[in-house]
């Protein structure tokens, strides 16, 4: 058996690799000759919720995209249930960023729930009416069914939001990857999200969301992973989510009075 | 008018114009959706090079070696398109400007030093095509629709306009749904498995031949004109991309077959004798629908609200 030696001098087994929905070993990836994400390791834990956070520009998006495929990286190893990504894609649910799309596209709400099937249908395959139904369903877990004939246009950022979770709720992955997916919405819309990722998790779903509020990570997730370009801490939001990590990740970008605050919220 | 008179004369030009005008309208709407459209127009340009270089290594002016010319001229400029997108990491526009418009500064120095600008490749001939002369002289009437000895004689244009609008529905029909989603959600569609590159790839390639095989029948002003203006027209018809590909096609055969007949009788009609330019006149009634579409159409206002709402 292969012992894999992490950047904190942790070893891990193939076997542990093989428990986590998602493992990545040594994952770099540069924008031109300037690393924006330098020799990270994570390993996800089954059936929790995972908050990856960090100051603007400290690679998070960008890790999770290498990690996905969807932008290339220089090196690193990534495995999803223990086996190589492209075998496990249909278990795997991402999440971009709503600002990435046009969201002028012509198309409604239901085809951009019903692009969640694209697996399933397939290339050519047609739309019945049971995939409708199902894409319908998942429009009414985020509270967005009475929207489903709409141009996506017409929808408020925060419903937008919603109709992506839905299109990633129609793809019945088990590991959900969310990118940035509370930026710039409403609190109603903020709740819903919370609710059904939750929900999720009760199913024993996996859950790893790129987060930018410090105010709820200890409220929402049950695990952290910290990252400053490199990976600065990973673990439980108990023990891993406090003032040192936080100023080891954020350095002087976290003013003192936020320090204070976290303090009060991380206990 | 007679059908003795129309067949022969008219119907072939209207039926190729509408093919090239449709082949090329066809991609434009994905070019149009993914901010590529000018990729028409520097397809067009580049293809110059293509076909005076052709021209050098043949001696002739025949059509295929000069499709090939303009196919590779174009292939190579899509490739060096893509190659200076990813690796300089700028917008396609500007990556096709510096392309087009190197490639064919090269082209029209290349037919300046060589000894092509004496025999026919001007640029009337590259502008405005030929669509007048594509006639069918074999033909007697309607009942020439039904004969094969009539049929055989008809201009090589035609089929192969045909073929090409044929491939190029297929190519759409066949991705339609891997193109829609890798064009609404790049990175969703890669995270599901599509092949997002070559697919890109794929489109522009397709793009390009339909661009070609239309700059070889009815010259590059249609072609320029019908990737954008019937696409652009049909999205301020629409909100759904479905209908938005149905209406790009009304739209692109609508301007070929007004703009031919405006071309060839309009003219007569207000009393003056000479017929004006065909593709001129296919690719100012797109335009002319473009702006109605503009003022009119039921879609025109971006249906976006603002960000962090």
């Amino acid at each position: 058996m292969l012992d894999l030696i992490c950047e904190d001098g942790t070893t891990f087994t193939e076997n542990s690799l093989a428990q986590s929905p998602l493992a990545i070993r040594g994952l770099t990836v540069t924008y031109g000759q300037k690393p924006a994400v330098f020799s990270v390791d994570m390993t996800v834990q089954p059936g929790e919720m995972t908050a990856i956070i960090g100051p603007n520009g400290a690679g998070k998006s960008t890790m999770l995209k290498a990690a996905l495929g969807v932008i290339p990286s220089v090196s690193g190893r990534v495995q999803v249930f223990g086996k190589p990504l492209p075998s496990q894609r249909a278990r795997v649910a991402y999440v971009p960023q709503r600002a990435s799309v046009d969201w002028d596209f012509p198309t409604r709400v239901i085809d951009v729930v019903l692009m969640g099937l694209y697996r399933q249908v397939g290339l050519l395959g047609r739309i019945r009416g049971q995939h409708r139904a199902s894409a319908l369903d998942c429009l009414t877990r985020v509270g967005m069914a009475d929207f489903a004939d709409r141009q996506i246009g017409q929808l408020s950022g925060g419903q937008q939001q919603r109709v992506f979770l839905a299109r990633a709720l129609a793809q019945n992955a088990d590991l959900y990857l969310l990118d940035e997916p509370f930026a710039g919405v409403d609190a109603a819309t903020e709740k819903a999200i919370i609710t059904v990722l939750k929900s999720l998790r009760a199913e024993g779903k996996t859950v790893v969301v790129v987060h930018h509020d410090l105010a709820t990570v200890a409220e929402y997730f049950d695990n952290v992973f910290l990252i400053n370009t490199r990976k600065v801490a990973e673990g439980p939001v108990e023990t891993t989510f406090n003032s040192v990590t936080l100023q080891a990740a954020y350095g002087g970008r976290l003013a003192a009075t936020q320090v204070e605050q976290l303090n009060q919220i991380t206990g | 008018m007679s059908g003795a008179e129309f067949v022969p004369l008219s119907l072939p030009p209207i039926a190729i114009g509408t093919c090239a005008a449709i082949a090329c309208a066809l991609p434009g709407n994905f070019l149009l959706l993914r901010r590529q459209a000018l990729i028409g127009d520097a397809i067009s340009h580049v293809v110059l090079p293509g076909i005076v270089v052709a021209f050098i290594l043949t001696g002739v002016i025949s059509t295929w070696p000069m499709m090939i010319g303009a196919a590779g001229a174009a292939l190579i400029a899509v490739l060096l398109i893509e190659g200076i997108r990813r690796l300089g990491r700028i917008e396609p526009g500007a990556a096709m400007g510096v392309v087009f418009t190197t490639m064919f500064a090269g082209g029209v120095l290349l037919l300046e030093q060589t000894d092509t600008s004496s025999v026919h490749l001007d640029v009337e001939h590259a502008l405005y095509g030929n669509l007048e002369s594509l006639i069918w002289l074999d033909a007697t009437g309607w009942a020439s629709l039904l004969d094969p000895l009539a049929l055989a004689g008809l201009p090589p244009e035609l089929p192969r306009m045909a073929l090409v609008l044929v491939l190029t529905g297929l190519f759409i029909a066949i991705f339609w749904r891997a193109l829609k989603i890798s064009t609404f959600d790049e990175g969703f569609a890669q995270s599901v498995g599509i092949t997002t590159t070559p697919l890109g790839l794929a489109l522009v390639v397709v793009a390009a031949v339909a661009a070609v095989a239309a700059f070889d029948a009815v010259g590059s002003i249609i072609v320029i004109a019908m990737f954008i203006c019937p696409p652009a027209a049909a999205r301020m018809m629409t909100n759904r991309l479905e209908r938005q590909i149905a209406w790009s096609v009304g739209f692109a055969a609508l301007s070929a077959i007004l703009g031919y007949v405006l071309a060839g009788y309009g003219p007569l009609w207000l009393g003056l004798y000479d017929a004006v330019s065909a593709a001129g006149m296919i690719a100012t009634v797109s335009g002319v629908i473009l702006a109605v579409a503009a003022r009119f159409g039921p879609c025109r206002t971006r249906a976006g609200a603002p960000a962090g709402v």
